[in-house]
């Protein structure tokens, strides 16, 4: 038997079973259903961690999701997860845990050092420290820079691992009529009302058993022990079949049109989450109504040495002897300013304690508290208050002092009690972050010292401790009452609620937060904050609660300042001389609780976007093709010969295109159908040029502004009917194109009669082009001539390849004699290979993105790299597309001043002078400085070796470009280390006159 | 927060892009008032409060819609067809002198 483990109580654990784990390597034993935190303490283990600044030792001082101090890391594997308050964690055989922030270990603690530093580790030490000198190689912020890293190392909570999280994650949606959040009394009577309208109702939970207060108090509800009628009533829930029962499960935010957020946690618990478990699930719930059920949390005070290993709040040891068999103390002194504790007090000398002193800060107490305090037997020291703590790692007794509640005054001499445990309670704080999050500021209540929800703002309705109503009896009622309204039952009668037998002790404190007297007394026992700290902050004129907050960071580590809110407002309240209302609290917001990220990712991690293929991918990829992600697209980048580089390989592709012929995948590009009476009057608004004008059977590149004037993309249309029109765009561009056109339609122009279908997806494309691509089409195409008459340039015929109907347009891209075939995408690889087929003889290769680049760029034309949403119709030197005749999007505001100055950057063609390769993003400058290439004039857009010219080309974006032809200039490219000259040209360098696509 | 789609009903805000300030008056395609264009493209109200907004059902019928959201609380009042509601004709922009 261990030595903390009593016989009484424990209602939660399974004492016939028993579970090995261990904590910093040491093997420990427990029992299923104990918490690491009641397992350690069984094993009278009080040491858990050591604190964020000052390393301090700490234990546990709480027994729930409050946890400030007990933080562990725990291993799978390499696996680490830090920063687990082990009140919350269920241990399984073979738990593997490890404590936090110790060098080189729990006992033994070097960086126990930096308490003896504790004036200069102040609120702000940072900010006020690591200025630097003015001068000298450390000055500035180098100095913190160079300090950083010690820092680091010793300051600090849980390390994080560095392996990817092997666990699966799960997202889940549910929508209920009724959410009851907590279930303890309030919420066991609020799920049962709402079960019994026959509503469909969510009972969520954080901790593993449902019952909440129920399970560790020592009152009964009707006739029988609290416990046991909260475990009936969930075995009444659990046989309903409108009732979801989710255990482990925190509802952590609160978001609008009443959406929840909630964490259930679903194999923590378990050494092996079984088959097709994930290890969290994230449930976004949307009910009619809730219900927060959430209860209080227990405040501690703030005195001198109240952190040490042994302090605990008052609740938390009644739930260790309750909840797990396990005793906190064998020599129990009590600390409070409230009623609560005395029965705290007594529960735990029923289960062998020994209570040593009861020390109250309240001169007068109630009868009911009084008779409590001398039938525990132990000193009983009203009017007094805890100044001290003695032991190291271990409490070992207290010192007591007369204290003067009204005025915080201490007399007599200090006195020593001996303990090994100390309860503490300041009183009790409803758990609003629900109701905050989801509404306006709480409202303090000067009766029970604490914050009460605010107004709801959405549709919820709060029961029991959450309401500041502390006693059972009035949580039943409220939970019933509250589940009745959720449902919309507000005619019928009351059922008659369960009895409650119950001391008749009031919770209500007295106004006293602080016992001031010298020594470090805690406020955020995670963040290390101390009372001076926030007092420090106030001399410092920081007057605000928000910038209280973060200049001290009261209240800003995991457990988002659970028990330090109101006892850092209230020490902030007295250093301003303002009542606590009028100093005012921060907003809660989400979550309520640390969340595994996880969760929130769920299945949607590694490439969380869809792959777009094309009907030609596996093709391509059995040919050899290094494909590329556009976008969502997945894209031949070359084909390449086996030893070939990829400079190679996109080298003899465009070369083969310039001399035979070549295809390339273009089934990528957007695809508009563009329908109905008014589709040519729309495209006229919509393009800066004319295509009312186009006969049909025709196409034309198309220009498209946006508002603002600056171009937003380009592409060819074909006009196939006198009301049909199939528009494409560029690859990148096509749903950002299809949603501005969609917005006019709608918004601007809904008189026009025009229908706009995506059909990008519906047509496969393949781009011919080269001298022989004539022959080639003439080779395998059936049902029309594709000759010059049949077909001129922008012509688009009709016919079949190896019997599959086909569309084709004679344009180019590359620069050649070219020709788009469309077809249905179902029989895209049959026409893409019947091509190939065809243009065997002719030397025909297919040619991937690079070719296609270079191609582009030795004809000047411009993609999404010069269309980058600062260039202009004219900087493009598209001025030619731009109509006089009739406005259009963006016509209005692209002669802006700005808009057409001389200097602003236009497109040019650069060449490499020292025979050397240009990048992409590369800047032109006019010195030849390298060490100083200051004053760009602009920067290269794209750059490949052309083969047609013998040289390294590119694009570029260049201040008043036009006049700088045949100018020298340099590329600097510091980051990739490229410095050189290049001659500034005109961006059509192959072909200027167009004879090879028109010939 | 919750937009009801006049075809689809109630759909979370997930499924819709916003589409702009819905308080904004288009000048006619024609109109060479530089001021009223510029108003239009670059003038918004940030208001703390009703809001007049264009949404795009964008995950669902794709369908423009005029929403009345209040900003402070993001209760949605009021949601109508945009092509219905017209563009909506005001020149608040001017008399607000419209966001820098």
């Amino acid at each position: 038997m261990s030595p903390r483990r009593i016989d009484t109580g424990g209602r939660r654990v399974d004492r016939d079973r028993g579970i090995r784990f261990t904590f910093d390597g040491k093997p420990y034993s427990g029992h299923p259903g104990d918490t690491l935190a009641s397992a350690l303490l069984a094993n009278g283990v009080t040491l858990f961690g050591r604190s964020f600044k000052y390393h301090r030792p700490r234990g546990v001082l709480t027994a729930g999701v409050d946890e400030p101090n007990a933080l562990v890391t725990v291993l799978k594997g390499n696996i680490r997860e830090p920063n687990i308050p082990a009140t919350q964690l269920e241990i399984y055989d073979g738990l593997t845990v490890v404590s936090q922030n110790r060098f080189p270990s729990l006992s033994f603690d070097i960086g126990a050092a930096n308490q003896l530093g504790g004036k200069l580790l102040g609120a702000g030490f940072y900010y006020k420290t690591f200025m630097g000198p003015v001068v000298g190689p450390l000055k500035g912020t180098r100095f913190w820079m160079f300090c950083e890293y010690f820092i680091r190392r010793a300051a600090g909570l849980g390390r994080a691992g560095y392996d990817k999280d092997s666990a699966r994650y799960e997202r889940t949606n549910a929508f209920c009529d009724v959410l009851v959040v907590g279930s303890g009394p309030a919420g066991l009577m609020a799920a049962k009302a709402a079960a019994q309208s026959g509503k469909r109702v969510i009972l969520a939970e954080l901790e593993p058993r449902f019952g909440g207060s129920a399970n560790w108090s020592s009152e009964t509800i009707d006739g029988m022990p609290a416990a046991d009628w909260a475990q009936a009533t969930i075995a009444e829930l659990r046989e309903r079949k409108n009732v979801r029962l989710l255990p482990r499960t925190t509802v952590w935010g609160y978001y609008d049109d009443n959406m929840l957020a909630a964490l259930e946690r679903v194999s923590d618990h378990k050494r092996d989450a079984a088959k097709g478990e994930p290890r969290h699930r994230y449930w976004s719930i949307r009910p009619g109504a809730v219900v927060l059920a959430t209860g209080a949390f227990e405040r501690p005070l703030v005195f001198p040495g109240n952190d040490r290993p042994g302090v605990m709040l008052a609740g938390a040891a009644e739930r260790y002897a309750a909840e797990f068999g396990v005793l906190p103390g064998r020599k129990i002194a009590v600390f409070a300013n409230n009623d609560g504790a005395y029965g705290t007090a007594l529960a735990l000398k029923k289960s062998g304690a020994e209570i040593v002193a009861i020390v109250d800060v309240r001169r007068q107490v109630s009868e009911a508290a009084h008779a409590a305090a001398l039938s525990t037997g132990g000193e009983f020291l009203a009017g007094h208050a805890v100044v001290a703590t003695e032991g190291g790692t271990k409490l070992s007794g207290v010192k007591v002092q007369i204290f003067d509640a009204a005025t915080g005054a201490l007399s007599g001499d200090p006195r020593s009690i001996d303990a090994d445990c100390l309860i503490v309670s300041g009183g009790w704080s409803p758990v609003i972050h629900l109701a905050s999050q989801a509404g306006v500021s709480p409202q303090w209540d000067d009766d029970r010292q604490a914050f009460l929800p605010p107004k709801p703002t959405q549709n919820w309705i709060g029961a029991g401790a959450f309401n500041g109503s502390f006693s059972t009896a009035a949580a039943l009622s409220e939970g019933d009452a509250a589940g009745r309204q959720a449902a919309g039952e507000t005619d019928g009668p009351a059922e008659e609620l369960p009895n409650v037998d119950a001391p008749a002790l009031q919770s209500n404190p007295a106004p006293v937060f602080e016992i001031r007297t010298s020594g470090k007394a805690f406020v955020d026992y995670q963040h290390d904050v101390t009372a001076e700290d926030v007092r420090l902050a106030h001399r410092e004129g920081f007057v605000s609660v928000e910038h209280l907050k973060r200049y001290t960071t009261l209240g800003m580590a995991t457990d988002q300042g659970k028990t330090s809110n109101v006892p850092g407002l209230a020490i902030m309240a007295e250093a301003l001389g303002k009542p606590i209302p009028d100093v005012g609290t921060t907003r809660f917001r989400a979550p309520f609780a640390p969340v595994s990220i996880g969760s929130l990712a769920a299945e949607r991690y590694g490439d969380l976007k869809p792959e777009r293929l094309t009907p030609m991918h596996d093709w391509h990829i059995e040919h050899g093709a290094t494909m590329y992600s556009a976008g969502l697209w997945y894209r031949p980048m070359i084909y390449g010969h086996s030893g070939e580089t990829i400079e190679q390989a996109y080298v003899r592709e465009a070369k083969a295109v310039r001399e035979k012929a070549g295809i390339v995948d273009v089934s990528t590009l957007g695809k508009i159908a563009v329908q109905g009476p008014d589709a040519a009057e729309f495209l006229d608004r919509v393009y800066t040029n004319m295509f009312s004008t186009l006969a049909v059977g025709k196409a034309r590149y198309g220009l498209m502004l946006r508002e603002d004037g600056f171009v937003m993309d380009d592409g060819t249309t074909w006009r196939l009917g006198e009301n049909d029109f199939l528009m494409t765009t560029t690859t990148a561009n096509a749903g950002k194109v299809m949603q501005h056109l969609e917005y006019f339609l709608d918004v601007v122009w809904p008189d026009l009669k025009v229908h706009l279908t995506s059909v990008t997806d519906q047509w496969a494309g393949a781009a011919i082009g080269g001298p022989k691509a004539r022959e080639i089409l003439a080779a395998c195409v059936t049902g029309t001539a594709v000759d010059n008459e049949a077909m001129p340039f922008m012509g688009i015929v009709h016919g079949e390849i190896a019997g599959v109907a086909v569309m084709i347009c004679r344009l180019s891209f590359s620069g050649e004699m070219a020709f788009e075939v469309y077809c249905g995408a179902g029989h895209g690889t049959h026409v893409w290979k019947a091509l190939l087929e065809a243009g065997k003889p002719f030397g025909l290769v297919p040619y991937g993105l690079e070719a296609l680049g270079t191609l582009r760029i030795e004809k000047g034309h411009v993609t999404g790299a010069e269309i980058d949403g600062r260039t202009t119709g004219r900087d493009l030197h598209l001025d030619w597309m731009l109509s006089k005749k009739k406005p259009f999007i963006g016509s209005a505001m692209m002669d802006r001043e700005g808009m057409t100055a001389e200097d602003r950057l236009q497109l040019v063609g650069i060449v490499s002078l020292d025979n050397r390769p240009l990048n992409g993003g590369g800047h032109i400058v006019e010195q030849a400085n390298p060490e100083d290439p200051a004053n760009s004039l602009g920067h290269i857009t794209a750059a490949c070796y052309s083969p047609a010219l013998g040289k390294f080309i590119g694009l570029a974006l260049v201040k008043g470009g036009k006049s700088r032809h045949g100018k020298r200039a340099f590329t600097s490219d510091p980051l990739r280390n490229r410095f050189g000259p290049v001659e500034i040209v005109s961006h059509h360098f192959f072909d200027p006159e167009g004879k090879r696509m028109h010939g | 927060m919750l937009i009801t789609c006049p075809y689809c009903g109630p759909r979370d805000v997930s499924e819709y892009t916003y589409q702009g300030d819905g308080n904004r008056a288009r000048p006619d395609a024609g109109s060479t008032d530089n001021q009223a264009w510029n108003s239009y493209v670059y003038d918004r109200l940030n208001i703390a409060g009703e809001h007049h907004e264009i949404w795009q059902h964008s995950g669902g019928c794709r369908a423009h819609l005029a929403v009345s959201r209040n900003t402070l609380t993001h209760k949605v009042s009021a949601v109508a067809f945009a092509r219905d509601a017209g563009h909506r004709k005001s020149d608040r922009h001017r008399k607000s002198g419209g966001a820098a």
